[in-house]
């Protein structure tokens, strides 16, 4: 299902953002028979469901008393399966260009471009991008000894490196540079409590016992060092001086924060964060054959909920098979008279 | 809703204006929520779940204990700007035990807008 090409790729409708509406999104328009394709800045879909709170139970989905954020991205992934959406995962959305026969032309950063005569933004809240800690020349060592994800591990083989975090990407990471794989490694965290899973936070200390992992805790850092590249860091202790570490590298792991990202200079009327979008309607924005629906969107009345995002999705698939289809009637059918008929037989 | 339902509480915004707030204590509100509905730049980005801190406030006077709950105290742990007074808005629930509470809005991470 999870399918990259850096050939153009065809369909109905680009869904941009694959949280639980876009998602939904992609089954009312096969209903249709729209095929859609979603493109995610994260590697999995789910959005924030599956980021940020996959654990965390929702009570407000209808028919689900309770359903945890993670379940809810596996049903809709199954509801939507006989549809068989194409995902570009992993990739950020960065323009948009109209073609000439009324196409639009979706290309990511890393280079892959999406053609449809629709596209829907169900955005949420945007990219979700690296929490970057307030310390005044950090941007000056970015990818010069200051990394905020580890994309490529062996950049950091033999070197000496501290990681910041109490998370899991930080412990979890701190584990495996510590075993063998760095020269020296050091986890600087501002508390004595880690927000990791126990049984990696376990694994650390037993780790710092034995002098392969240092961890400084009740700590964080505070000042950047080098010329060219990172050489040291300062660090704040509570109730200590100040004191310095010579590293080669600075991981700071402190989880991620959405940013609306480049769909805000995409020409899109935007008010405090959010496309403006008619809602008397169908979720149109102010460029035609480009919808917004879900958290990304505002209107009078807005409320930032799945099953708002479920229904905005619904309405607005019906206006983009007008759209695609300006000679074809559509009456509207129910799945309990028709069932699911999907795509390839599937 | 009657009177006898709201207490005072004075929220110092970033620009240090004092805002005297009445604020409901049968609404189930937080004081997160409670910024949010009198248009106080208090963003919640991750609704109330104590997972993002962009609802930090500093207590200001001693109505709220700085006792908080692990996952509280997690985040706070990976905040900014965070002080000893450091509370979370989201976490601390609107009670009759909170009039005359004041606190003050922590200052906004501005993250650079790069992706």
């Amino acid at each position: 299902m999870y399918k990259h090409s850096k050939h153009m790729i065809k369909t109905d409708i680009i869904i941009i953002g694959a949280g639980p509406v876009g998602l939904f999104t992609v089954f009312e328009a096969g209903l249709l028979k729209l095929k859609c394709h979603l493109i995610d800045a994260l590697p999995i879909p789910g959005g924030q469901c599956a980021e940020i709170y996959p654990k965390k139970p929702i009570y407000d989905i209808p028919g689900y008393p309770e359903v945890l954020a993670g379940n809810l991205v596996d049903n809709l992934m199954n509801q939507i399966k006989p549809f068989n959406p194409g995902f570009t995962l992993g990739e950020t959305a960065l323009n948009v260009e109209k073609s000439a026969n009324n196409q639009f032309i979706v290309t990511t950063k890393e280079g892959t471009q999406h053609q449809a005569p629709v596209v829907a933004i169900a955005g949420g809240l945007g990219v979700f991008i690296p929490r970057k800690p307030p310390i005044q020349n950090i941007s000056s060592f970015e990818n010069k000894g200051v990394n905020y994800i580890v994309k490529d591990p062996d950049l950091f083989k033999d070197k000496r490196i501290v990681i910041s975090g109490g998370g899991d990407s930080a412990l979890d990471w701190a584990l495996y540079f510590a075993n063998g794989f760095c020269s020296d490694v050091t986890l600087i965290h501002r508390s004595q409590q880690f927000r990791a899973h126990p049984d990696s936070v376990q694994r650390a200390m037993d780790m710092a016992k034995n002098g392969k992992l240092k961890m400084v805790l009740d700590s964080e850092v505070i000042g950047l060092e080098g010329n060219a590249h990172l050489e040291q860091i300062t660090i704040k202790t509570k109730g200590a001086e100040n004191s310095t570490i010579t590293t080669d590298y600075w991981l700071p792991l402190f989880g991620l924060t959405p940013k609306l990202g480049p769909i805000a200079n995409w020409g899109l009327e935007i008010e405090k964060n959010a496309i403006v979008v008619d809602n008397s309607t169908d979720y149109s924005t102010n460029i035609d054959g480009i919808y917004a629906i879900g958290d990304v969107n505002t209107y009078p009345g807005k409320l930032k909920l799945i099953l708002c995002g479920f229904h905005e999705g619904t309405i607005m698939v019906q206006s983009a098979f007008k759209r695609i289809y300006p000679n074809k009637n559509h009456v509207l059918k129910y799945t309990t008279v028709t069932g699911i008929v999907g795509f390839d037989n599937k | 809703m009657s009177a006898d339902n709201f207490i005072k509480i004075t929220v110092i915004d970033r620009d240090g204006k004092e805002h005297l707030l009445d604020a409901p204590t049968d609404m189930n509100l937080n004081i997160m929520e409670l910024c949010k509905s009198h248009n106080l730049p208090v963003d919640g980005t991750c609704g109330g779940m104590a997972m993002c801190a962009s609802c930090q406030v500093y207590i200001e006077t001693d109505h709220v204990s700085l006792e908080k709950s692990n996952d509280e105290q997690a985040m706070l742990d990976e905040a900014w700007h965070v002080q000893d007074n450091s509370r979370l808005g989201c976490q601390i629930p609107i009670t009759s035990k909170l009039n005359g509470l004041k606190l003050k809005i922590a200052p906004e991470v501005v993250e650079d807008n790069e992706w």
